[in-house]
């Protein structure tokens, strides 16, 4: 049995997902980038975990390092940024210990990742048929006819109409749920563990957006798939997703099962996240407003990220380290006066 | 009282290599004064080109559009520039980054276009004009001498809008204003909006892909697809009560979390060409769920279903759309 | 409003902090301002700094090495080389800055209208670049300056001309691209019309890239002025000018005075090398993106 296989036999072999241990563990991930202007504290203290065959989303406004986090786990972060402390856990193995080889090993079939532009994504000059190809031979044992037929195989599994003609398709012929859909099935094409999918329905028709995650939704649960979705659309992870975490300028504010986010929101500012999202209500002067905007992460900053922006604040948050206070029901949050 | 703007039969064909692209194929909208009229539909459909026949950038190839008592079809683009129309039809862009000119600051920005169209006056007059403009829009008088990349995001948007209003037009072309911005900076240009139309009584045309924030915003909702309008409707009407399946389809697909375990039906495939449309065929047709032979005998005219309701489809009246409508809130109560 | 996003400083102090940034990274930048300070002060001031008139035969001391009395030696005439490379710069800085200065402007403002308005005007913009680009371009220049006159201003005419195209399309190709950009639009609704579009709100945009292009161009400049002097045409003897200094030191390569043309060959080469270092810098200073 190869060594893969191996792995996957002890992982599956696991019971279901809230006994078993965690696929993906982050501990303590703390970031920064180095700048002209200083050190930008990017992700501070950042924890959670995700299980097998669970789609869990981060959500959070730009800035938050919602994409930071995911291109960390990837081992894709920019060469300015460094990890100052922390641990990522997958499968068991600390992936900031990883050679440059081994990841590569990794990454595309046990992670995979889809990204956010479709089009710009994908190799402008190659055929989309022989991208998905490429992964396949890279990671599976086969020959190029075996992948050829793999990668056929996928396009129809996404269900790209006519998949053996747009095999030789090139990028710019594909529109962009299409595209989106050659990247889902690069990114499935060997089963991974966890697929991260950085905001993959930016810029796609709300009608496309339904279809492709759908899409994505189906094709995880027949393979047990976890998902890190990230997306700054709430609703989208309401639909979606079956546990979420709330990000607020590199800090993790709240980790929720979604139903009990929505209801419930414990932190202030997942409140108003979800208060300031337009299908929550009907008038538009119930829309919430978040008062202040994101703090400048080149500063020293207090404990409590969200200090400057909250009405709940007491002296405890500008002085003392944020508890982690439990809810219940794998209901977390860092807040000293949550609601 | 008349309406604001009427356009009547207004088309944009666009011959290609292929054939004639009918960009917009014979739409007729009206706006009222002081109206907030909503323009949804997704890429292709041919809202950003009626957007910009209805803001005179483009010209239109058959049709008219009545402006206050007056046909501003027929003038060339070259002349309407410096014509006193153009002042009362301005528009806010969707990119803020974008639309604004990295070389000019704030104030130049804002007073711009005080010195081609408005009354400058003196430097004293310009200012004050251009501060006014700024204090609607909650831009304190400091910002003036920034440049656009010292902004952020939710500020840039702002120097967008306060430069669309300096002049106080009468009509206001939204086009996706919003769907660049984060959510929060988004909840607060969206109450800017709202509250700056009923302070300057301006109508709006709003055009978005996001049906909730038009919801939020409009009065009347038209439904484009294909550069036809399929569907018009006052906003609330519409939600609960889409009449075309296009118009079901859309709202069906707006994420839902009180959805979660449910499969609602998706609209699959892609729209028809819109390169030399046949004719008699109605535009949705292979697509919809609610198809039968006559779709493709006779293409539906947009006719009235109710009242101030439009919609063109044969089967309009059929009490139960094919696909749910959309009639919960994201907190899981039914919305009235 | 935020309580938290800091105020900028001023585009100038920004620019100034940009500009000391990238000295001290780059020393080689340093290096080249520095240089150019020299360049400068001898066009400036070379007649008053040179040891000797620079016009000076002196037939007893013809063909001298270098030596304390005359740092860069003499040439076939007697004359002191150092003092005809200094006061030379004047010439070759001048005819390369009047050179590039006419291109730019020429070349930009037609490129622009043609980038703009596309169409006939394009079309027409299109041809005349082609022809210019058809010939070798030095030979284009030596059949203009045969062809109206030895003279200076036909040095930086025809250095002018040839150096069109360059300018030309790129000045079309920046255009092109920011004519669909939103703020276009956004001019036009605000009652701009194409012409006042094109001056007015392009055209700014497209100027820190064109300088820098301009100030990389300025080496190719020098040394197309100093090439044209180098075969005889242009600039005429007596006049001190690198490229002339280097054709007439050329011809006692084989007798081995070598410091009648390896000075001022020197002098073109520190000079083009200053100016392609600073063109670099200029790019860093300006472009914020280019910068780690």
């Amino acid at each position: 049995m190869t060594a893969l296989a191996a792995k996957r036999a002890l992982v599956d072999g696991a019971a279901p997902h809230a006994e078993a241990p965690p696929l993906l563990a982050i501990e303590n991930l703390t970031l920064d980038f180095r700048t002209r202007q200083g050190a930008v504290h990017a992700l501070d203290g950042v924890s959670f975990e995700v299980f097998r065959g669970e789609i869990v989303g981060v959500v959070g406004e730009s800035g938050s390092g919602k994409s930071v986090l995911a291109y960390a786990v990837m081992g894709l972060t920019d060469a300015a940024g460094y990890v100052r402390s922390g641990r990522i856990g997958f499968a068991g193995r600390d992936m900031l210990g990883e050679t440059a080889a081994q990841l590569s090993d990794t990454l595309g079939r046990e992670i995979s990742m889809i990204f956010q532009s479709p089009r710009t994504a994908l190799n402008p000059i190659r055929r989309v048929g022989l991208q998905i190809a490429d992964v396949l031979l890279r990671h599976g044992n086969m020959t190029r006819r075996e992948a050829h037929a793999r990668a056929v195989e996928a396009l129809a599994q996404v269900r790209v109409p006519d998949p053996e003609r747009r095999f030789d398709a090139y990028p710019f012929e594909l529109s962009g749920g299409l595209c989106q859909r050659v990247m889902i099935a690069m990114a499935i094409a060997c089963t991974p563990f966890l697929l991260i999918a950085d905001e993959p329905t930016t810029g796609l028709d709300v009608t496309t957006q339904a279809v492709v995650m759908d899409l994505l939704r189906d094709q995880v649960r027949a393979a047990n798939t976890s998902v890190l979705l990230i997306t700054h659309d709430l609703a989208l992870a309401g639909e979606y997703c079956d546990r979420v975490v709330v990000m607020h300028a590199g800090h993790v504010v709240e980790v929720a099962p979604v139903e009990r986010l929505l209801q419930q929101p414990a932190h202030p500012y997942s409140a108003l996240l979800i208060g300031a999202t337009p299908g929550a209500t009907t008038r538009v002067e119930d829309l919430s407003v978040i008062p202040g905007g994101l703090p400048d992460q080149r500063q020293a900053l207090p404990p409590c990220r969200f200090l400057h922006r909250c009405t709940r604040s007491d002296a405890r948050c500008a002085s003392e380290k944020l508890p982690t206070r439990h809810m219940g029901d794998g209901h977390l949050v860092r807040c000293w006066n949550p609601l | 009282m008349t309406a604001l703007l009427e356009a009547s039969g207004l088309a944009k064909r666009y011959p290609t290599q292929h054939g004639l692209l009918h960009a917009v194929d014979g739409v007729d909208l009206s706006i009222g004064r002081g109206e907030s009229v909503g323009l949804v539909g997704e890429s292709g459909c041919g809202k950003s080109t009626l957007v910009r026949l209805l803001a005179r950038l483009i010209a239109p190839t058959a049709g008219a559009i009545v402006f206050d008592g007056e046909d501003i079809a027929p003038i060339p683009l070259g002349r309407f520039v410096h014509s006193p129309q153009r002042a009362r039809i301005q528009s806010v862009f969707q990119d803020p980054t974008e639309s604004l000119n990295p070389a000019l600051t704030v104030f130049g920005a804002v007073a711009d276009p005080v010195r081609r169209l408005g009354t400058p006056g003196r430097r004293a007059d310009l200012a004050r004009q251009v501060h006014a403009a700024l204090a609607l829009v909650g831009l304190p008088g400091e910002m003036s001498e920034r440049l656009p990349h010292q902004l952020s995001g939710g500020q840039r948007a702002r120097v967008g809008i306060a430069r669309a209003i300096v002049l106080r037009p009468a009509l206001l072309i939204l086009d996706e204003p919003t769907s660049a911005l984060d959510v929060s900076v988004q909840a607060v240009v969206l109450r800017l909006l709202a509250d700056l139309r009923q302070r300057l009584g301006m109508s709006y045309l709003f055009v978005s892909h996001d049906l909730n924030v038009v919801r939020l915003l409009c009065d009347r909702i038209a439904v484009m697809y294909l550069g036809c309008i399929v569907e018009q409707a006052p906003a609330q009407e519409l939600f609960r009560n889409p009449r075309h399946p296009y118009t079901s389809a859309l709202l069906a697909s707006i994420p839902d979390p009180s959805r979660r375990n449910e499969r609602p039906l998706r609209l699959e495939g892609s729209a028809r060409s819109p390169i030399d449309p046949v004719p008699n065929v109605c535009r949705f047709a292979g697509r919809c769920p609610r198809e039968e032979p006559i779709c493709t005998q006779q293409a539906p005219p947009l006719r009235s279903v109710g009242p101030d309701h439009l919609a063109a489809c044969h089967f309009a009246e059929a009490a139960t759309p094919a696909i749910p409508a959309y009639a919960q809130s994201m907190h899981g109560e039914t919305i009235p | 409003m935020s309580a938290t996003t800091q105020p900028r400083p001023p585009r100038s102090l920004a620019l100034l902090r940009a500009t000391r940034y990238t000295l001290a990274e780059n020393q080689l930048t340093l290096v080249a301002c520095g240089l150019f300070g020299i360049l400068l002060l001898c066009a400036v001031f070379g007649a008053v700094i040179a040891p000797y008139d620079p016009l000076a035969t002196d037939m007893a001391s013809r063909l001298k090495p270098p030596t304390a009395a005359h740092w860069f030696g003499t040439d076939a005439l007697g004359r002191d080389i150092l003092s005809r490379v200094i006061v030379a710069a004047r010439l070759d800085l001048g005819m390369a800055v009047s050179a590039v200065a006419v291109s730019f402007l020429i070349g930009t403002a037609l490129g622009a209208m043609a980038g703009y308005w596309g169409g006939l005007v394009d079309a027409i913009f299109g041809r005349l670049m082609d022809t210019i680009m058809a010939f070798p371009l030095f030979v284009l220049a030596m059949g203009i300056v045969a062809a109206l006159g030895n003279s200076v201003l036909n040095i930086i005419l025809a250095t002018a001309v040839i150096n069109l195209p360059f300018y030309g399309r790129f000045a079309r190709a920046e255009v092109n691209v920011r004519r669909d950009l939103a703020y276009v639009e956004a001019a036009r609704m605000g009652g701009n019309g194409g012409l006042r579009i094109l001056s007015g709100h392009i055209v700014r945009n497209i100027l820190p890239t064109m300088a820098v292009q301009a100030s990389l161009n300025m080496g190719w400049a020098i040394l197309n002025a100093a090439g044209l002097s180098f075969i005889g045409l242009g600039v005429r003897p007596p006049t001190p000018e690198w490229g002339i200094m280097v054709s007439e030191g050329a011809s006692y390569i084989i007798s081995g005075e070598w410091w009648t043309f390896v000075f001022p060959g020197m002098a073109l080469m520190l000079a083009v090398f200053c100016f392609n270092l600073l063109g670099d810098g200029l790019r860093d200073v300006l472009d914020p993106r280019r910068r780690t």
